[in-house]
């Protein structure tokens, strides 16, 4: 994208039938007025939100490649400069809503607490109970394979149990496991089991007729055809419950902390940050629980990318 | 209903090893007790019996087992006792519940008798506080719904929307939001927002996204064929919307409802929790765990799962006669 | 090599009990080629299948280099070609044409050169390192049949399996297969709607007809083995497929 194409872009919509451009600044200029005759502050507010808006409907029009990135990456900015703009000029108290400036310098000062709080809760709570619970799912999928009746049982129960509440069970997890990070792990692996099971039982049945008569026209055995096509072709629907998985698993992992956790771990944090007013800090958590969930998922994500390359779904972009 | 024999099958199974887990869970306790009444127990102290392992302990003491599974505050209470509970604190509070009809002259003028009332207002009553997380949970709902799918079509025909907020959207869903849900409440009550606005605040934040991801998936499922033939007949925008887009969207979107509304309970439980709230199945499951009343809280817990269930299948309802009659069903 | 004796099909269905062989008398020699043309639900795909051990027949015998068919199945005497070309999306040409060999424990080296000849036999060579979604439909069909072709069976049993490719993608294919049976001497059961590809093809062609499913017509072709394309407009050609119309004819497959 280059200015000149934006310029043009311009100088095209002030000539022509400008009925469909004017229209909208108009209406954005009418909103900023209306918004600072009530209060100048609010006016302020608007005028550099709609600024920002109609900086990305350039970019869209006229944008390259790089508009996928740089037009949200706006608009996320913007959010956060309203934030603070707001904060600021409506005095909005600190107990209330912190300015992003506040949450970053509670940030930087606390980075060790964050650490110790990250390590707690995502790495021993978080992804031990993701990994135990995934294998225990994928483990029980495989198990009742063989078995066509205990298939039919278990999904309908399993996507039952899925939907329902399980974070519920953390209280009675937390009294059983203690207060260590175990109980937290508990929480996760009843939380990520079921949408695994359930996903992997799916993708194991998803073989279509056609491909099991070739594997008898080979004469191949129960786990030949176990390995070489069911589970390849069942890879898309596994990643799919593993995916939906890792949020649960970082929401399991800090709601349990709630419920009781030795003085250390991001739940903890956030409950007794909150009881001493340290709003900022219960956001720096929440940013780092955040970042956390986004790069968890990115990871599992890049894993399928590599290990289902072949899937239609990651072929074609949409 | 072919299924029913498996599916009984697997629920049988898993209440026989919940039943056989009782004895061992509550173990220890049992055994603790007898000693304090002055039974013979081997090994006969407490901090022994702490080193010992379970299994040694169980072998040797057979006769404390009945008490294990008698025991008053269980670690693991038994099926029969959790649905005992639930039945007190529900259709077991109502005496004599009867409709009293339109024509009835009373002060307080109610169509039900006391005895119904005892079950719905009661504080005790499962089903008073299941209503309490009902009612925010199906305001939020519908609240996060409307805006999802007007957001959905904004997304879909504004190029703008499209890049700024889709990314946003797809990666909120990545962050444990529900973390936080506790703080928003106290936060609002400092504002001076209480009762039901908050608690639907998250539950319709909650049944949000995965209602716009849905949506704008379904709103653009048309393939370019049928867009094409609608471009022959010179159809408008409005036409194209809804003629097309909108009836195929409808499998994407009750399935994000399904999604939708599980998150949303789950949201306003978890609400509910560390702020102390009085109402509602998430103050139950507190209040069982700071009073060790286990009992409680899987009563709540099964509570929940029911209402859960309840939820998912009236969307599930819904969507077989409308995709019956849209000839959409698979 | 395949006699059937009297064979017999019948499935229960939820409509009743539908015929789909009956007594089906038909011997196959050693080399042949024969192809079974008929309308939809005339038991050709169905009388494969039986060869192939994926389906029982309820009465009569069927025997496969005189074994039953399902011995001979475990004994891997035949390769089965569908009519999709089936290949897993995540391996690779060369690893797909594998696949049987692992199942059948050839060993390493051995499976390498196997899969050499053989891309050589169909004609990709070069493409052993490519995915199925980056071949063209034919492309990938041929890469099927390779693989059917890899290990060594005696029998290869085709289903319709030019069926989804266009007509001209068909002709040369057809040619690579009769070249292919000339140099591998196989015997090849091939199952076809199309009346040309039959005649074209075979060395014996089967009428069938539906309802129940049956032989009408048996056809001993007297066109020379080495056929090529333009063979189609001979009278000699013409005449065949004439006499296979009037079989379709009379097993009513063009009423309605």
């Amino acid at each position: 994208m280059s200015g000149m194409q934006a310029g043009k872009f311009l100088g095209r919509n002030l000539e022509s039938s400008s009925k469909s451009f004017l229209a909208p600044v108009a209406g954005a200029v009418a909103v900023t007025v209306v918004g600072a005759l009530l209060d100048w502050r609010l006016g302020l507010v608007f005028a550099v939100w709609l600024a920002a808006w109609g900086l990305n409907i350039l970019l869209t029009e006229t944008g390259g490649a790089a508009k996928r990135f740089v037009v949200p990456a706006i608009f996320g900015i913007t959010l956060l400069v309203l934030w603070q703009m707001a904060v600021r000029l409506f005095d909005i108290s600190q107990v209330i809503l912190p300015a992003p400036t506040d949450i970053w310098g509670a940030i930087t000062t606390s980075v060790p607490v964050l650490w110790a709080d990250f390590v707690q809760t995502v790495v021993k709570g978080a992804l031990s109970g993701y990994i135990m619970g995934a294998v225990l799912a994928i483990g029980t999928a495989i198990a009742v394979d063989r078995s066509r009746f205990l298939q039919r049982g278990l999904l309908p129960v399993g996507n039952f149990i899925a939907a329902l509440p399980i974070v519920g069970t953390a209280p009675i997890l937390v009294m059983w496991f203690g207060f260590g990070w175990q109980s937290k792990a508990a929480v996760v692996v009843v939380m990520v089991f079921f949408p695994i099971l359930v996903n992997t039982v799916a993708g194991l049945k998803e073989t279509d007729a056609m491909q099991r008569d070739l594997m008898r026209t080979y004469a191949a055995g129960y786990w030949q055809s176990f390995t070489k096509l069911r589970l390849p072709a069942a890879l898309p629907f596994i990643f799919n419950g593993l995916k939906v998985s890792t949020t649960l698993a970082l929401i399991g992992a800090i709601v349990a902390e709630f419920f009781g956790s030795p003085i250390v771990g991001m739940g903890f944090r956030i409950k007794t940050s909150f009881g001493t007013l340290e709003l900022a800090m219960v956001w720096a958590e929440i940013a780092v629980a955040a970042v956390a969930g986004s790069g968890f998922y990115g990871l599992v994500t890049l894993a399928e990318k590599r290990l289902t390359f072949w899937h239609p779904s990651q072929r074609t972009e949409r | 209903m072919r299924n029913l024999l498996p599916i009984l099958t697997v629920v049988a199974v898993i209440l026989g090893l919940w039943y056989l887990a009782v004895g061992p869970m509550n173990f220890r306790l049992a055994l603790d007790a007898a000693t304090r009444g002055g039974a013979d127990v081997t090994p006969a102290t407490p901090d022994e019996q702490g080193q010992t392992g379970l299994i040694r302990l169980m072998l040797d003491n057979p006769d404390v087992m009945p008490a294990a599974y008698a025991f008053e505050r269980p670690r693991l209470p038994q099926p029969q006792d959790v649905v005992s509970e639930i039945y007190e604190n529900t259709i077991g509070l109502a005496r004599r519940c009867e409709w009293q009809g339109f024509g009835a002259e009373r002060d307080n003028w109610s169509p039900l008798s006391d005895g119904c009332l005892r079950v719905i207002e009661n504080r005790r009553s499962l089903i008073f506080h299941a209503w309490q997380t009902l009612a925010p949970t199906l305001l939020g709902f519908a609240i996060g719904t409307g805006l999802g799918i007007l957001l959905a079509v904004g997304i879909v025909y504004n190029r703008t929307m499209d890049l700024s907020v889709m990314p946003w959207a797809i990666a909120s869903q990545t962050i444990p939001i529900l973390a936080i849900a506790p703080m928003v409440i106290v936060v609002l009550n400092a504002v001076g927002i209480q009762g039901l606005l908050p608690k639907s605040l998250i539950s319709s934040y909650l049944s949000f996204f995965p209602v716009v991801v849905g949506m704008v998936k379904g709103l653009r499922s048309p393939g370019a064929m049928d867009l094409d033939l609608l471009r022959t007949y010179s159809a408008s925008g409005a036409q194209e919307f809804w003629k097309l887009r909108l009836p195929s969207s409808l499998p994407y979107l009750f399935a994000s409802l399904k999604i939708g509304i599980a998150a949303a309970l789950v949201g306003t439980i978890v609400a509910e929790l560390p702020t102390g709230a009085r109402f509602g199945l998430g103050s139950r499951l507190l209040t069982g765990s700071y009073y060790g009343q286990t009992v409680q809280i899987w009563a709540a817990l099964i509570m929940a799962a029911v209402c859960a269930a309840l939820l998912v299948w009236v969307i599930g309802v819904v969507e077989k006669r409308t995709l019956t009659r849209l000839g959409l069903v698979r | 090599m395949i006699k059937a004796q009297g064979l017999n099909l019948v499935f229960q269905t939820n409509d009743g009990p539908v015929h789909a062989l009956k007594d089906v008398d038909l011997e196959i020699d050693k080399g042949e080629f024969v192809s079974f043309i008929g309308p939809s639900g005339c038991g050709k795909t169905t009388f494969l299948r039986c060869v192939a051990a994926l389906e029982t027949p309820t009465g009569g015998s069927l025997t496969v280099n005189g074994m039953t068919p399902d011995e001979a199945r475990r004994n891997r005497a035949y390769g089965y070609v569908f009519q999709a070309a089936g290949l897993y999306p995540w391996r690779t040409i060369a690893g797909n044409i594998k696949l049987p060999l692992e199942i059948m424990g050839y060993s390493r080296s051995d499976q390498d050169e196997r899969v050499k000849n053989v891309l050589e036999l169909v004609d990709l060579e070069g493409f052993g390192r490519k995915y199925p979604w980056q071949l063209s439909g034919g492309m990938q069909q041929r890469a099927s049949i390779a693989r059917a072709l890899a290990f060594d069976a005696d029998i290869l049993l085709m289903d319709e399996p030019f069926g989804a490719l266009d007509e001209i993608v068909r002709d040369h294919l057809n040619e690579q297969l009769l070249e292919l049976w000339a140099r591998t001497d196989k015997t090849i059961g091939f199952v076809t709607h199309s009346i040309p590809e039959a005649v074209y093809l075979s060395t014996k062609i089967v009428v069938m007809s539906p309802r129940p499913g049956r032989i009408t017509d048996i056809i001993d072709s007297p066109l020379p083995k080495e056929r090529p394309l333009d063979i189609r407009d001979t009278p000699e050609f013409l005449a065949i497929a004439h006499r296979v119309r009037e079989g379709l004819r009379a097993g009513h497959a063009y009423d309605d």
